[in-house]
């Protein structure tokens, strides 16, 4: 068999779980959850510095093969995550960004418009853009043509960890979308990333369920195997649940009984 | 962008090959897969699925009514004009037949108009042969204007055109357009179309592209089944619908499936397409894409078009001529001859009555466009 | 001469750096971005900046995120 690669701004990944840096109780977790799941992709975010008090920096537990994600949380307008972006490529970290759009902090919802305005300047700009996203066909077909790599469309509000709520949606940007699908958020358990995998997503995006497990890297190596396995069982491409067998045919019984032709 | 290059890969990919290496696994993989793939649809029109047409069927119905319901969409053919500078062979208007030629003026035009609304009809679909000099573009205007008048939805199946004028008759008020390829066979093709404008394969393969991007809201597509492989045919049939789709999610996409059937000329089909193949290409495509329209004409006899009604048809004709103004016979022509022979000519009313008994609806009108006002933007 | 730093109005030594400004918290240069009335700085100009009364700097850095 051909080895199975997910491309993404021309790097090829083997893996297709990305993890994330938030949520950990103890950063230094961070090296054991990368070596355990195999994932290739993590996300960071950009904050201002805290002048008064140093703290320590989560780049130190970053192994350096990782591609760098980092995500514009924060921003509430196109502008701002535009804003956010320009300052996190000027880290020298690589060119990948994560959209992420949100004004309304009561749901977390992020905002397709202002996510579709920052992703064509983004895009022009020579980023590779991954929009955070609802799944939503519309919003979904003006990422393409704004220049997106990827779309991560949420399966369950960010936090909620309620699994693939959004699964019909999801399934109809995977049938239709020509760029690789990452499920992002909403993911609490390693059935519900084989799940989404299963579906043919190319890849989830977890980050809370494996950062505040009691043994992250035990939850990470879970991830990577259920990614792994349902991946596996979309490309096995699963047989017919009917069977074969039908005993009567109501249906095409008239091709046997003579009628005229 | 052009449904060429996909055509040729496919066409050049050995499909006879891979139709014969097709297993009953293949076809179960088909029928199981939630957004099934090219291979999907070869496999279900492989020798390996013939014998599982029943499971197909089961399977067809259900998409079908739950896409369509249980409705059956009415419309009528008008013949214009049988002149024609093509020379398909396999054509009674090929213009080496020795028949009488004739174009409806708008009086015509007006009288069929009047006898076909009559019936209650809504939808109507206007034919011409390819002579540009005669069934012009100007002319189909004219014939559009006079048909708005009676029907809410007229659609065009005429020579292939360029995209503008395309637009124009679409801001004319027609909302259809339907282009059969008649086989996607390039190396086939001159051989059945020698001489005339529909000896460009190109040209007429890529005008439902066009008919899309001017903002036709039906595009019918399809191949003569029987012309050539008719699983060859069915299965870029099906990819072409695919194609469009894909990049006109905003149109309505819908395929026929016309066969062979006896006409003037001395032609006779390549191969028979039985009703089982029929039936077998029709269950394909329901499966391969949901939502794709399917139309079955009157060129097949009444009790098989009732038949095929649960399998996955969506629309039919109904009260058919297809000679030159056929519907109002207020002159006594009998002389016109119709471009092929019909094997189900019963009248809407009697379409209707057949429909109801089955447990469908018939549906004049499915849509209408809200504004009146539909000049280009 | 009064600079707001990363949101808050800061007393700063006139004629100071950036680098400066940094290095006097202990902030490794290499592991922050600066952007300073709306423009970046990039890193290898840190210590040519001079910072002057009213500006505005940003001073950021990456920190765990999904
Ligand atoms: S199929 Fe159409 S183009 Fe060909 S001869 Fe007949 S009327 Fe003319």
């Amino acid at each position: 068999m051909t080895k199975d690669i997910l491309t993404i701004g021309g790097l090829e990944l083997t893996s297709r779980l990305f993890t994330g840096t938030g949520k950990y109780r103890d950063d230094s977790l961070i090296p054991g959850v990368c070596e355990a799941s195999g994932s290739q992709v993590i996300t960071v975010a950009l904050r201002r510095v805290d002048l008064e008090s140093g703290t320590g920096n989560v780049m130190d537990f970053i192994p350096r093969h990782m591609r760098l994600l980092p995500n514009t949380s924060g921003a509430r307008t196109a502008d701002e995550a535009v804003r956010i972006a320009r300052l996190a490529r000027a880290m020298g970290c690589g060119d990948w960004i994560k959209i992420e759009v949100i004004s309304d902090n009561r749901y977390l919802l992020p905002d397709g418009y202002e996510t579709a305005k920052a992703t064509e300047i983004l895009a022009n700009e020579g980023f590779v853009v991954l929009p955070y996203i609802n799944p939503d066909l519309y919003v979904a077909r003006s990422l393409v043509d704004a220049g997106a790599a990827a779309v991560m469309p949420l399966g369950a509000p960010i936090g909620t960890n309620r699994g693939i709520r959004t699964r019909e949606m999801v399934r109809i940007l995977i049938e239709e979308i020509d760029l690789p699908i990452v499920v992002d958020a909403g993911i609490g358990r390693p059935s519900e990333a084989c799940e989404a995998m299963e579906m043919g997503a190319d890849a989830c995006l977890v980050n809370t369920a494996i950062a505040t497990a009691d043994d992250p890297a035990m939850m990470a190596r879970a991830f990577g195997r259920a990614v792994r396995a349902g991946r596996e069982a979309f490309l096995s491409g699963p047989g017919a649940r009917a069977g074969m067998a039908v005993a009567s045919s109501p249906l095409t019984g008239f091709l046997d009984a003579g009628t005229a032709a | 962008m052009s449904f060429y290059a996909t055509c040729t890969e496919w066409m050049n990919a050995g499909l006879d090959e891979r139709l014969a290496a097709m297993t009953e696994t293949d076809v179960r993989r088909a029928l199981g897969a939630s957004n099934p793939g090219p291979l999907d649809l070869l496999a279900m029109l492989s020798p390996a699925a013939t014998p599982h047409l029943e499971t197909m069927a089961r399977k067809a119905s259900g998409l079908t009514l739950r896409h369509f319901g249980r409705t059956i969409h009415l419309f009528t053919p008008l013949y214009l004009s049988n002149f024609c500078t093509n020379h398909c062979v396999y054509c009674g208007f090929n213009s080496n037949n020795r028949i009488p030629r004739s174009q409806l003026t708008m009086e015509q035009v007006e009288a069929e108009a009047r006898a076909i609304a009559a019936t209650g009809l809504k939808n109507l679909l206007i034919l011409t042969g390819d002579c540009r000099a005669k069934a012009g573009p100007d002319y189909l205007r004219d014939c559009v204007a006079v048909l708005r008048r009676h029907f809410p939805s007229v659609c065009i199946e005429i020579y292939a055109m360029e995209e503008a004028e395309y637009a124009a008759l679409a801001a004319e008020g027609v909302d259809g357009m339907t282009m059969f390829q008649e086989t996607y066979d390039e190396k086939l093709y001159p051989s059945l179309h020698p001489r005339g404008p529909k000896s460009d394969f190109r040209f007429r393969l890529d005008a439902p592209e066009r008919a899309c991007r001017a903002g036709m809201r039906v595009v019918n597509i399809g191949a003569l089944l029987g012309l050539s492989d008719w699983r060859h045919d069915a299965f870029l049939t099906g990819l072409h619908a695919a194609w469009l789709m894909e990049r006109h999610p905003e149109a309505d996409i819908a395929t026929s499936l016309p066969r062979m059937r006896p006409h003037v000329g001395a032609y006779q089909p390549a191969t028979v397409v039985s009703d089982r193949d029929l039936v077998q290409v029709l269950l394909a495509l329901r499966i391969f894409r949901p939502r794709l329209g399917i139309t079955i004409s009157t060129r097949e006899a009444p009790a098989f078009r009732e038949n095929l009604l649960p399998l996955g048809v969506t629309r039919m004709s109904a009260g058919v001529s297809t000679a030159v103004g056929g519907h109002a016979k207020s002159d006594g022509d009998g002389e016109s001859v119709g471009q092929f022979e019909i094997s189900d000519g019963r009248s809407v009313d009697e379409m209707c009555a057949v429909l109801r008994k089955h447990g469908y609806q018939p549906v004049f009108k499915d849509w209408e466009p809200i504004f009146a006002d539909r000049g280009a933007a | 001469m009064i600079v707001v730093v990363n949101g808050k109005e800061t007393e700063l030594r006139d004629g100071q750096t950036l680098l400066e400004l940094l290095e006097a918290r202990d902030i490794p240069a290499d592991g922050v971005v600066a952007e300073l009335n709306r423009s970046i700085v990039p890193g290898a100009d840190f210590g040519k900046t001079v910072l002057n009364d009213g500006d505005h700097l940003e001073v950021l850095r990456f920190v765990g995120g999904g």
